[in-house]
């Protein structure tokens, strides 16, 4: 064979590769959209799992409110001593909590908390619910007619729709309370008038999209974290591997939603 | 008698691997049949097919004359109340006690909820299985004999027809064994189910079954009772029963 042969030939492999590659992640985009409207579509169904909501919304708090409160604190305070020297600069150092607060409430809050969520959560439902894929515990709830869908992951999923904003105000307010501290280091500002400063500056089309995005999020990190979990192929390895790949494909989603977020807002409000 | 399960010519394959290859297959009512075969011959898919959690790529199952291919999501939901399935570990609820564990899917299917109606449930198929003592403890605290009692009296308080067994003596100690085979006979007495057993064990077959098929490369290779298969002349036959 000559060489531009060989050449070509590799040219194809490498063709081939990418293909499939493509045609993988499309298949799993497919199939994550379907786990989506099945998931979606218990919601709707009655009875609700009252109980069962409320012990896996226990459990994301229970899981995730220390590491939310020490990151979201070290985040505002980090945040503040850096953007300082800036501002100074310009003499524009009054500005700072508006400044901080627009970016904490914005972007830092939702992103920060999403992102740990995903690692938190995500991986826990996927190591969870792969588990019981691999001990058959899924398959035995499906064959006794008890709707895995619903008790299980239509649960899952909307605790985590719905606490993860929760979990994003809390850490913005934790957030909030760092940078107030690393302000007072600089500037003897009292608490209300860092408060009004901070406050003054965001307006709503700060806050609702910034919320809106986080049931986004929420609604991924439980959703991932199901489906991987749902997806886990025979043997206990693989259990690992779905918590590591929910983790992965969480915190990518939350990206992806997080850019489509900001084309949407700036279209809205021309920000 | 009536057949309660009638398999045609079944196929399924995952990629490129053939696991079953034009099954067919008649359970009679009251009639216990054991599957025999090789570890990765496909027996498990085999059932897992007959209760719709595997798909078949061709063939035709009917349950209590139900064609599987015609049901619904309900329809089959509702089939699958009258035919229990034990797994080969039990497949127990570990988040859940034992007494949860038999009530999930009674309050889960059932109009009733009412308390006294499903305690009496629970303690009646608890003590089926001998085992009225443990209704309070965690999965992770039973040994393996124990996991599949527990998992066979979850089939059982769901009252069905037919009982599918998958490798039910399986990891078990020779007398925890025989207890299980005792255990399947006896619920066939009280319960008045029919079953399909996937086994290596021999003696289970003997005890349990009226009928004996073998699986080999994804079809039924022989059949017949215990004596007919244990006299063959057939090496891949007789290789069971030494
Ligand atoms: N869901 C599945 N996806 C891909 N392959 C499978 C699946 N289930 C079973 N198989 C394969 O089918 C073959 C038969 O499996 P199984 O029925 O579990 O064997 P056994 O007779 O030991 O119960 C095995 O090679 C197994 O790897
Ligand atoms: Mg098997």
């Amino acid at each position: 064979m000559d060489h531009s042969g060989r050449k070509s030939m590799q040219m194809n492999q490498f063709l081939t590769k990418i293909k499939i590659s493509l045609k993988d992640f499309f298949t799993e985009v497919g199939e994550i959209l379907l786990f989506a409207a099945d998931t979606i579509r218990q919601f709707f169904v009655t009875p609700f799992e009252h109980k069962e909501l409320l012990k896996q919304a226990y459990f994301i708090g229970n899981k995730t409110l220390p590491l939310i409160t020490i990151t979201g604190f070290i985040m505002g305070l980090v945040l503040t001593m850096q953007s300082r020297p800036v501002l100074v600069e310009f003499g524009a150092q009054s500005m700072l909590p508006g400044m901080i607060a627009i970016s904490l409430v914005r972007e830092i809050g939702p992103v920060l908390t999403a992102l740990l969520c995903a690692g938190k959560i995500s991986s826990g439902i996927g190591a969870e619910l792969g588990a019981m894929k691999v001990t058959e515990q899924l398959d035995a709830m499906e064959v006794s007619a008890t709707k895995p869908m619903k008790f299980v992951v239509a649960t899952r999923v909307l605790a985590t729709t719905l606490l993860v904003p929760v979990l994003v105000i809390y850490a913005d307010a934790i957030g909030l309370i760092g940078t107030f501290f690393a302000v007072r280091i600089y500037d003897p500002i009292s608490l209300t008038l860092f408060f009004n400063q901070a406050f003054d500056s965001l307006g709503f089309e700060d806050l609702i999209p910034a919320t809106i995005k986080t049931f986004f999020f929420g609604f991924f990190i439980g959703l991932i974290g199901s489906y991987k979990g749902y997806k886990t192929s025979h043997g206990t390895e693989s259990v690992g591997l779905s918590a590591n790949s929910a983790v992965v494909t969480a915190s990518l989603v939350i990206f992806i939603i997080d850019l489509l977020a900001v084309q949407i807002t700036s279209l809205l409000f021309g920000l | 008698m009536e057949k309660v399960i009638e398999i045609r010519n079944l196929n399924k394959s995952f990629g490129d691997l053939e696991v079953l290859k034009g099954i067919n297959l008649d359970l009679r009512r009251g009639e216990n049949i054991a599957v025999l075969g090789g570890s990765g011959s496909g027996k498990s898919v085999l059932i897992k097919c007959i209760v719709g959690l595997i798909k078949p790529d061709t063939g035709e199952i009917k349950v209590l004359n139900q064609n599987l291919n015609d049901l619904d999501k309900n329809q089959l939901d509702e089939l699958r109340q009258k035919v229990g399935y034990l797994f080969q570990g039990g497949a127990l609820y570990d988040s859940m006690t034992v007494r949860e564990n038999l009530e999930f899917p009674v309050r889960r299917t059932q109009t009733s909820n009412n308390k006294a109606e499903v305690d009496e449930m629970v303690h009646e198929v608890l003590e089926s299985v001998g085992l009225l003592g443990a209704i309070d403890k965690m999965p992770a605290e039973l040994s393996g004999g124990m996991k599949k009692r527990v998992g066979l009296a979850r089939t059982l308080i769901l009252k069905p027809e037919i009982i599918l067994y998958d490798e039910p003596t399986t990891g078990l100690d020779p007398v925890t064994s025989g207890e299980i085979s005792d255990l399947i006979l006896k619920v066939q007495e009280k319960y008045n189910t029919s079953s399909i057993i996937i086994t290596h064990d021999m003696k289970c077959a003997k005890q349990t079954a009226n009928l004996l098929k073998l699986i080999v490369e994804g079809k039924f290779y022989a059949e017949g009772t215990f004596e007919e298969l244990r006299t063959s002349e057939d090496n891949k036959v007789n290789a069971y029963f030494k």
